[in-house]
């Protein structure tokens, strides 16, 4: 197991390797124009240029300029934001609660549809209710969040305040969790249903299809000899193995939500990484871009090594290779 | 023979209305039968997969004939602001709803909305089908030469593909487009280099089992060299899967397209696009929303045809499936 787990470490390092490495190339080798010009005033002097070119080391050959980048990234140091020189770790830790409360309500909100649609339509397949199912999670696969989330916005928040006068849910914004718990779960439960439903639909046909397999598995069968109630069966027997390509799943798809769920957070006026990534990437603040990515980049890589310790815990089928 | 019985019991099930009286007439069907043709005929009875399939060939069809329909049909060219007469804002500067002369209203420039809409049709299946077919190129050469090879090779290829699976694809997607300014082409290019990995991942997969069946090896010891045994043997029956997962891959980089529209990122205005209009109508959908309304229903439209006909093509292209159908 220990040597399992510094196998899958050393991969999330190099996957971090390559995507600094891929971001800097990006925006120091490839964009067109001087990079220095970018940390510096609108209509900056020729001396101002210079100035700033020297200052982040950017007249220094390209590798040197990525160690000292990474060096510095060892530090804990991401540098300074061109937009109001604050620190973009000080940026990222304040912007992170609102991602995460984004994220995890979501995925609370896709688990408690997903999965029992998807079992109420794999216990009777073919049925009715499977018919349903197929048509929620189609459907629901087939609307893009921004669509759903804006929709949202004309009927709970447009519609409820105009026609018919109740002013429950907010249009945008944020209250931290400390501040308000109330006032935090109203800001979020549109974001959240927003946010949730292609997951749910998704994670529907993904319970469907694993607990189906499982449920024509040769010990259930036996389950069902032993004289078995057919809930007991489908619940303690099936859906315990059933469960795994989704715990799988879930790990993945919150891990890269934590990286900014950027077009719920745009939609909503959540200023979370995912918005604060879409305004750094339009005005060109690179010290935030890289910050953001690098950070998205660390989920990903951290949820996928979790993912793979629980997948092993739960399946001792696997074989840690 | 015993394959011969089973494609003969396959058509039956799949047709059961047609002839299978005289053996004569059943021998003569099993002759002309290709794997593909029986899913066709599986597919042709599915209602659901023919309307969607009916529905994407008009889109097709609208597509292509985009300047045709908007001069000729509806009269009002996509990017053309009205202005004086007929206005196509009212008189405190919003936009209309759907009325005699514009059908589906007006945006906020005064620009007719069915005219773009038919004129989004155009961007969306043309990134939707160019980037599913340049990741699904991409996709199988990497995923067969990483599952056929194995070794050093299938190391190095599957890990690449799993760095590209751990990419923030969407954060990384904006920050590529805004370095290269957006585009048609960006759009697709990027599209298609998030996605080729997936599909990679999936043929690698497949490659892995059908790599070690014994006709592989026959083909082998008859000589046959690495390519023409992944081009002639192992390509083939990879096609089933692949048919689906394109299908469905061209929604998802649909709304991929329209994401990065809507995010002001795509492909850039006045050019329509699905996404770019929805985007305008954030200021406006409060008091018109329609505006909202016709291009995101334009846009679940597609999707959901490209969704169900390739949920359709699963059923009909796996016969382990069908024959589950025909028994319950």
């Amino acid at each position: 197991m220990g040597r399992f787990i510094i196998r899958r470490a050393l991969f999330g390092f190099l996957v971090l390797f390559v995507i600094s490495l891929a971001v800097f190339v990006l925006f120091f080798v490839v964009a067109p124009g001087d990079p220095a010009a970018n940390f510096v005033g609108k209509n900056p002097s020729p001396e101002q240029i210079q100035q700033a070119r020297v200052k982040y080391n950017l007249d220094k050959p390209v590798p040197q300029q990525y160690l000292l980048y990474v060096g510095r990234l060892f530090q804990g140091d991401l540098g300074y934001s061109f937009r109001n020189e604050e620190p973009v770790r000080k940026t990222l830790q304040d912007r992170l609660p609102i991602t995460a409360s984004l994220a995890l309500g979501a995925a609370v909100v896709w688990l408690l549809i997903g999965i029992p649609i998807g079992i109420l339509a794999a216990t009777k397949p073919r049925s009715l209710r499977d018919r349903a199912a197929t048509v929620f999670a189609l459907g629901g696969l087939s609307i893009p969040t921004f669509v759903i989330g804006l929709l949202f916005l004309y009927f709970f928040f447009y519609v409820f305040r105009v026609k018919f006068g109740i002013d429950l849910f907010p249009g945008s914004g944020y209250v931290p969790l400390t501040e308000d718990p109330l006032q935090w779960a109203l800001h979020l439960i549109l974001p959240w249903f927003a946010l949730a439903l292609v997951s749910a639909a998704s994670y529907s046909r993904i319970t469907r299809g694993s607990l189906l397999e499982v449920l024509g598995e040769d010990y259930i069968r036996t389950a069902r000899a032993k004289g078995l109630s057919e809930r007991r069966v489908t619940y303690r027997h099936g859906l315990r193995s059933a469960l795994t390509p989704v715990v799988t799943l879930l790990g993945i798809d919150v891990g890269t939500l934590l990286g900014g769920a950027i077009v719920t957070e745009s939609v909503f006026g959540l200023g979370g990484i995912g918005q604060l990534a879409v305004q750094s990437v339009t005005i060109g603040d690179l010290p935030v871009i890289f910050g953001t990515v690098l950070l998205a980049a660390f989920f990903i890589v951290i949820a996928n090594i979790l993912v793979d310790i629980v997948y092993a815990l739960l399946d001792s089928r696997v074989r840690l290779a | 023979m015993t394959q011969l019985i089973a494609a003969a019991d396959l058509a039956d099930r799949a047709n059961p209305d047609g002839p299978s009286g005289s053996t004569a007439a059943v021998a003569k069907k099993i002759e002309g039968r290709t794997p593909l043709q029986l899913a066709w005929a599986r597919l042709k009875k599915d209602r659901v997969s023919m309307v969607s399939l009916i529905t994407i060939g008009l889109l097709v069809l609208i597509a292509i004939f985009a300047d045709v329909i908007t001069d000729h049909v509806v009269g009002h060219p996509p990017n053309l602001q009205y202005r004086d007469v007929p206005s196509g804002l009212r008189p405190d500067g919003l936009p209309f709803g759907p009325n005699g002369t514009f059908w589906l209203g007006t945006d906020g420039l005064g620009r007719d909305v069915l005219s773009r809409v038919i004129h989004g049709t155009r961007v969306s299946l043309i990134v939707g089908v160019l980037a599913t077919g340049i990741a699904v190129i991409i996709g199988i050469t990497v995923g067969i030469a990483s599952g056929y090879y194995g070794g050093k090779i299938d190391t190095l290829l599957a890990r690449t593909m799993d760095v590209f699976l751990s990419f923030p694809f969407l954060l990384f997607a904006i920050s590529l487009v805004s370095v290269f300014q957006p585009s048609l082409k960006i759009s697709i290019f990027v599209i298609a280099f998030f996605t080729w990995a997936n599909v990679g991942r999936i043929v690698r997969g497949q490659v892995l089992s059908i790599r070690e069946k014994e006709y592989i090896e026959a083909a082998r010891s008859l000589g046959a060299g690495d390519v023409r045994i992944m081009v002639v043997d192992v390509l083939p029956n990879l096609i089933a899967p692949i048919i689906v997962y394109s299908t469905l891959l061209v929604p998802t980089a649909i709304v991929f397209e329209a994401t990065l529209s809507f995010l002001g990122l795509g492909v850039i205005p006045p050019t329509p696009t699905w996404g770019n209009m929805i985007n305008d109508s954030v200021s406006y959908y409060q008091q018109v929303p329609t505006f909202l309304l016709f291009p995101s229903l334009a846009l679940f439209i597609t999707t959901l045809a490209f969704n169900l006909l390739g949920d359709g093509l699963r059923d009909a292209l796996d016969p382990r499936a069908a024959r589950v159908l025909a028994r319950k």
